[in-house]
């Protein structure tokens, strides 16, 4: 409980920190050097592929339903937002397929 | 006055509906954790990080120490450090508002305040602050209605935290999409299945993100990444 305080009351202050950054050291420039604008570009998408392996971390291909629910509903929220584009068609069916897969299939 | 509210509102009826609906998500997942509705309220209300929110509820139900929670807050979060860039004379002239913009900064207001143009006839600075405000307000309701929705229908919610999954899953895909320079999210997926082997899955999170961001580093030069 209190550690559940401590821990989000950290994750709050670094959020802050990121976002008032820019304006506290850069506030009187606005040139920014080379690598962290190069960082800027080339890490956020690299940190959601990582966060998609996090989220999909304890998924055992060897016991249990074996990673297949996962597989189905993934490749169904890529099949949609290929099609559609449409972030919450793709998030809403995704999940609400992969709930039923989970509850009632395997 | 109401006139601006109104251009401010319909600016954001977008992000309503987005936040309104991943909010819900975020709150059904919290009190899925065992965390009452007034946990989602204040995560909602102080952290206000849509993707971040999603792995703080991971952090809590996993007891992550408090070092580890910051570095992972920095290394999720970090792209709003160039955010910011583009506000920086902008919001120095809002006055009172001028922290509050900065804190509520959020992926989805950036946007609707990069393609703002507001009509003469209205104050730029209040339309700008309203928006601010009014997303933040979507993401705490939606993020409430969640929480309590999951205390009140006793639904079996098992597997609703596979909506954090289809969010990343998309938001991979329209950075797939935007971009020509698939080599970092390749790189990333390399880099990760290998931490993940090696360092196993309760582990290999923090390495996996050191060691992309060096690979990144060095492949600047070496492959021409750009």
């Amino acid at each position: 409980m209190e550690h559940s305080v401590a821990i989000i009351g950290v994750v709050a202050l670094c959020t802050l920190l990121t976002r008032a950054l820019p304006f506290w050291i850069l506030g009187g420039k606005r040139e920014i050097p080379q690598t962290v604008k190069y960082l800027g570009k080339v890490l956020p998408p690299a940190i959601m592929v990582i966060l998609v392996i996090y989220c999909l971390k304890s998924v055992n291909i060897f016991v249990g339903s074996r990673g297949i629910p996962e597989f189905l509903a993934v490749a169904l929220v890529v099949a949609l937002h290929c099609w559609r584009k449409n972030t919450l068609l793709s998030i809403g069916a995704g999940t609400v397929f992969y709930m039923i897969l989970v509850q009632a299939v395997f | 006055m109401l006139r601006e509210i109104r251009f401010a509102f319909t600016k954001t009826i977008p992000v309503l509906l987005g936040y309104i609906f991943l909010g819900i998500a975020f709150g059904l997942m919290i009190q899925d954790a065992g965390y009452s509705f007034w946990w989602a309220f204040f995560c909602s209300l102080f952290i206000y990080a849509g993707s971040m929110q999603f792995v703080l509820v991971t952090l809590l139900t996993g007891g992550a120490s408090l070092v580890y929670s910051a570095v992972m807050t920095l290394f999720i979060n970090g792209r709003h450090i160039f955010y910011g860039l583009s506000f920086i004379e902008k919001f120095r002239k809002m006055g009172k508002a001028y922290p509050y913009m900065i804190f509520s900064l959020t992926d989805e207001t950036y946007s609707v305040l990069c393609s703002l143009k507001v009509p003469d006839k209205m104050n730029e600075k209040r339309v700008s602050f309203l928006i601010a405000l009014f997303d933040h307000s979507y993401w705490i309701l939606g993020s409430v209605l969640g929480a309590v929705i999951g205390e009140l229908i006793t639904f079996d919610t098992t597997g609703v935290d596979f909506s954090m999954t289809a969010l990343f899953v998309v938001i991979v895909l329209n950075q797939w999409m935007d971009s020509r320079e698939h080599r970092p999210a390749l790189i990333a997926a390399l880099v990760g299945v290998l931490c993940l082997f090696v360092f196993g899955a309760d582990k290999f999170l923090l390495p996996a993100l050191t060691i992309t961001a060096f690979a990144l580093l060095g492949g600047r030069k070496l492959w021409n990444i750009q």
